[in-house]
């Protein structure tokens, strides 16, 4: 409970210092934020949305909040990380916007800092308006320190044909906590790629806290890819939540390799009618790396579909957990929701935990899911041997068989390029 | 919504009460109370024991709230722990049965005259906290099987009780085995010896009777090396206001190539239209198949209670060890039920198959809850999960929540899981065939539960797809 002393302390000293020019309603929020987190407490394996993860090591670690970008990167730096080459872009370091690096655009692609002061009343109607705190202590913690991360405001009826870049960047070199929060707003009819991207530079212990909401306007498409790259020593919390109106579309990619102990909380509500969501995940773990998804689709209009595939490839000593919950509310009908978790254990050390889980309380409804965990077929690896391939190729060509399938649904050539070759640098090693 | 919802309600059939004198201790529980059951039991020292240990752990416990249902608070001292008939029958003579009690059983469906016997079918007669009659013992005893109520197994087989009770179900699991490991009163106990095949079906049937009583009935069985047993209980209660609990523990323990079949059709009042009264059915199963090649097969029709939460489940220890469960379970008006199953694989070659149906109608709500857990050590362990909900009416929920947990590369382990309506397009189809909507509708249900039917011993298929009908009758539209 120290801890939690702590990070209210450092709360304390952080709000009534730098940050203390904030406008009220902001300040209100944090307080609102920081209290939760206060009254919440880390969380325990106890708590059933945590049975199968213990976030003792950051709840017990000493992160300090950062100040200041501990060193700057040149744009050669970074250009590894970036996915594409053309697009906006905006670059975080240790949650700090690095305008030097980044190419906003006015006030639509920029900086939140910069925003909440001129587009004060934009950011004020939908910042924290979707998250849910109530029993979520870190994203209670994020919004007790909201101050910096990517905004993206798509007007109506715009189309935004490049993908836009979002990259957050640890330096790596001390150990800190930086709680970055991003607000994507893709009004009506409008349209819009965006990329994620959380790496590091230094391969020191952090923990980043991120939380992203996206709102997805009436009629509007929006496709989000998030890459998560964290380094091997990195704790990584983060919760995507995102809210679609009537006949919107969105497509959301999760790609995880990094971070020690990663968590993500994934919510996505249908709340117009009509609306169509794909939630696409691959998770791919080797060593002692735990990585926990926990998804939640709400069905709370009627004749959405939601199709959600998550594949976990599992090496080493590796732990997967999977919690994927749809819930059709009353008066939902008509929906349309297939959800799917397969799970490669690659050694016998690897271990996996799947709980798909359907709430339903409306009766004319398609819904199903499927989940497995298993090891490669035999059977195939046999067909491969007898044609001729060696059994690490025929290994290692049937795993990557298994993640590209997740690629294959991002339509986004160079990005699904870009991963590709990823996946084929983590199978060989 | 068409003219077949306002189609006629069936009642509850079994709802009648005995008019019989009967001996109920008064509410409330304490260590007075543990001593009193077990001297009316005759036990030796070593159960009473045993009943308090777990009664003081009990105390430290608190009762279990995760479940996917709501009820209001149960207050434990309300409910009185023991009531028998009066006239005690002698267990060996069945003329000395109060012809009333032999009456009720008739009613039931349930003759515990030998004459009027179901075939091939020994029937353990439990009316409220005791065991009123227990046919075909001596044929049974031809073969060396034992089938006893178990507090007479206690006495007459102390040896075998004492060496298997709270082994699959420890006395401090959870809360309401603890409680029913303090206050258990009758169940039946059963031992097949190494290589037997069980000659008869064997059967127990529970009556709650008495008003203000809670039954907490405890089961054990034991299927020695190469044996095999196929067993059946069913149940029912009188309609009341009130609700009564019903916290039952069944423990099966399976030797080295014993096969155990275990088939429940649970038929407890499930209230009424509004969900006043009804039996709280809070039950702990578990089979351990303890040798290699052993093998458990749970199947279950939940059609009653108002609040079922149970998970038989095995332990698959022994390599090669097989556990299968099978589930129909419906709720309608405004029944809940949580239920499922947990497999544990702990042994090589280890195999489970699970295949849950919920049906929900009018405001129920049904929530299948499983657990798959592949330990290290189970290689080649394979699990294949099946969960179907059908949903008729849109008041009710049907809810899946599988915990899958493997931990050893060379399993594999499949679920899946589906929620539909009965289709319009079906029902068009059956009715163009000259078939009216009721029963186009019995007949799509009965297709959706025929894997778990054809489970069932053949004489209660038959009671299970008539039941089934009762049950749903009046909420399908």
């Amino acid at each position: 409970m120290a801890h939690v002393d702590q990070l209210v302390g450092s709360y304390r000293a952080w709000a009534s210092n730098g940050v203390s020019g904030a406008p009220d309603w902001l300040k209100d929020l944090r307080e609102g934020g920081i209290a939760r987190f206060h009254h919440l407490g880390f969380p325990n394996m106890k708590q059933e949305a945590w049975r199968f993860t213990s976030v003792a090591p950051i709840a017990e670690g000493s992160f300090e909040l950062a100040k200041e970008p501990a060193r700057i990167p040149t744009l050669d730096e970074i250009r590894p990380f970036l996915l594409l080459e053309a697009g906006y872009r905006l670059v975080f370091v240790d949650g700090f916007f690095q305008r030097s690096l980044s190419t906003p655009f006015f006030d639509d692609v920029q900086s939140l800092a910069h925003v909440v002061s001129h587009r004060q009343d934009l950011v004020r109607q939908h910042l924290g308006k979707y998250v849910a705190t109530q029993d979520r202590p870190f994203s209670a913690l994020n919004t007790a320190f909201v101050s910096d991360g990517a905004f993206v405001h798509v007007p109506a009826k715009t189309n935004i044909p490049e993908p836009i870049q979002l990259l957050f960047l640890a330096s790596g070199t001390k150990p800190v906590v930086a709680h970055p929060r991003n607000l994507v707003v893709i009004e009506r009819e409008a349209r819009a790629s965006i990329v994620e991207t959380y790496a590091a530079l230094g391969d020191h212990s952090y923990w980043t806290n991120a939380v992203t909401e996206i709102v997805v306007g009436d009629g509007a498409r929006a496709d989000h890819y998030r890459v998560q790259r964290e380094s091997d020593r990195a704790y990584h919390v983060a919760t995507s939540q995102s809210h679609q109106g009537r006949d919107s579309t969105l497509n959301l990619h999760f790609v995880a390799f990094g971070g020690a102990l990663a968590r993500h909380d994934i919510g996505a509500v249908m709340a117009g009618p009509g609306g169509t969501l794909i939630l696409n995940g691959l998770y791919l773990l080797a060593g002692a790396q735990h990585a926990d998804h926990h998804t939640t689709i709400d069905h709370a209009a009627d004749h959405c579909a939601s199709h959600e595939y998550f594949n976990g490839v599992l090496d080493d000593k590796a732990r997967g957990v999977f919690t994927g919950r749809i819930i059709v509310r009353p008066g939902a009908q008509k929906t349309d929701s297939k959800q799917t978790n397969n799970n490669l254990l690659l050694s016998g050390h690897a271990h996996a935990d799947s709980q798909p889980q359907l709430e339903i309380y409306a009766d004319d409804v398609k819904c199903t899911h499927g989940s497995t965990v298993g090891p490669l077929d035999p059977r195939a690896l046999f067909y491969l041997r007898s044609r001729g391939v060696g059994e690490d190729d025929a290994r290692r060509l049937l795993t990557y068989g298994f993640a590209a399938e997740i690629l294959g649904r991002m339509e986004i050539a160079p990005l699904r390029a870009q991963l590709d070759a990823i996946v084929r640098g983590r199978l060989a090693e | 919504m068409t003219g077949i919802e306002a189609h006629v309600q069936q009642p509850y059939k079994y709802g009648f009460v005995t008019d019989i004198e009967s001996e109920v201790v008064p509410a409330g529980l304490n260590e007075d109370v543990i001593r009193l059951i077990s001297t009316k039991k005759g036990e030796p020292d070593w159960m009473l024991d045993w009943r308090l240990k777990a009664y003081r752990n009990w105390l430290k416990m608190s009762e279990p709230h995760w479940p996917n249902v709501k009820y209001g608070p149960i207050d434990y001292q309300a409910i009185s722990y023991y009531a028998a008939p009066k006239k005690l029958p002698k267990l060996d003579s069945l003329d000395q049965v109060d012809p009333k009690l032999v009456a009720t059983f008739e009613k039931l469906g349930i003759p515990i005259e030998e004459q009027k016997r179901l075939t091939g079918v020994a029937v353990d007669a439990v009316f409220d906290s005791v065991s009123v009659a227990t046919t075909f013992q001596a044929e049974l005893a031809k073969y060396g099987v034992i089938f006893m109520p178990i507090s007479q197994a206690i006495r007459e087989h102390a040896g075998l009780v004492q060496e298997y009770l709270g082994t699959v179900v420890p006395a401090n699991d959870n809360f309401f085995a603890a409680l029913n490991s303090a206050v258990f009163t009758d169940g039946s106990f059963v031992y097949v010896p190494k290589g037997v095949r069980c000659p008869l079906e064997l059967s127990t049937y529970f009556r709650i009777n008495a008003s203000s009583t809670g039954q907490f009935e405890r089961t054990l069985i034991i299927a020695d090396e190469g044996s095999h047993v196929s067993y059946l209980e069913g149940c029912s209660a009188p309609m009341r206001d009130e609700h009564q609990l019903h916290a039952a523990v069944v423990e099966l323990v399976a030797f080295d190539r014993a096969t155990i079949k275990y088939s429940t059709i649970q038929n407890w009042y499930p209230g009424d239209e509004e969900g006043r009264g009804g039996i709280y059915n809070f039950v702990t199963k578990r089979g351990k198949c303890a040798g290699v090649n052993s093998k458990i097969s749970w199947t279950q029709v939940e059609t009653g209670s108002a609040i079922t939460w149970k998970y038989p489940g095995c332990i698959l220890q022994g390599d090669n060890s097989i556990g299968e469960f099978y589930s129909v379970a419906v709720t309608s008006h405004k029944q809940q039920a949580d239920t499922g199953t947990k497999m544990i694989h702990l042994g090589k070659n280890t195999r489970s198959t699970i295949v849950s149906k919920g049906i929900s109608a009018g405001r129920g709500q049904n929530t299948y809850r499983g657990l798959v857990k592949i330990m290290k050590g189970a290689e080649g362990a394979r699990n294949y999960s099946q969960c179907d909900s059908m949903l008729i009416g849109d008041k009710c929920g049907a809810h899946t929540f599988p915990y899958i947990d493997v931990r050893n590369s060379t399993a594999i382990m499949e679920h899946e899981a589906s929620t539909s309506k009965i289709g319009e397009d079906q029902i068009f189809y059956l009715r163009q065939r000259g078939l009216s909507s009721e029963d186009a509708v019995s007949m799509i249900v009965n297709g959706f539960c025929k894997e778990v039917f054809k489970e069932l011993p053949m004489e209660f298929a038959v009671e299970a797809t008539r039941l089934l009908g009762i049950s749903l009758e009046g909420s399908v539209g």
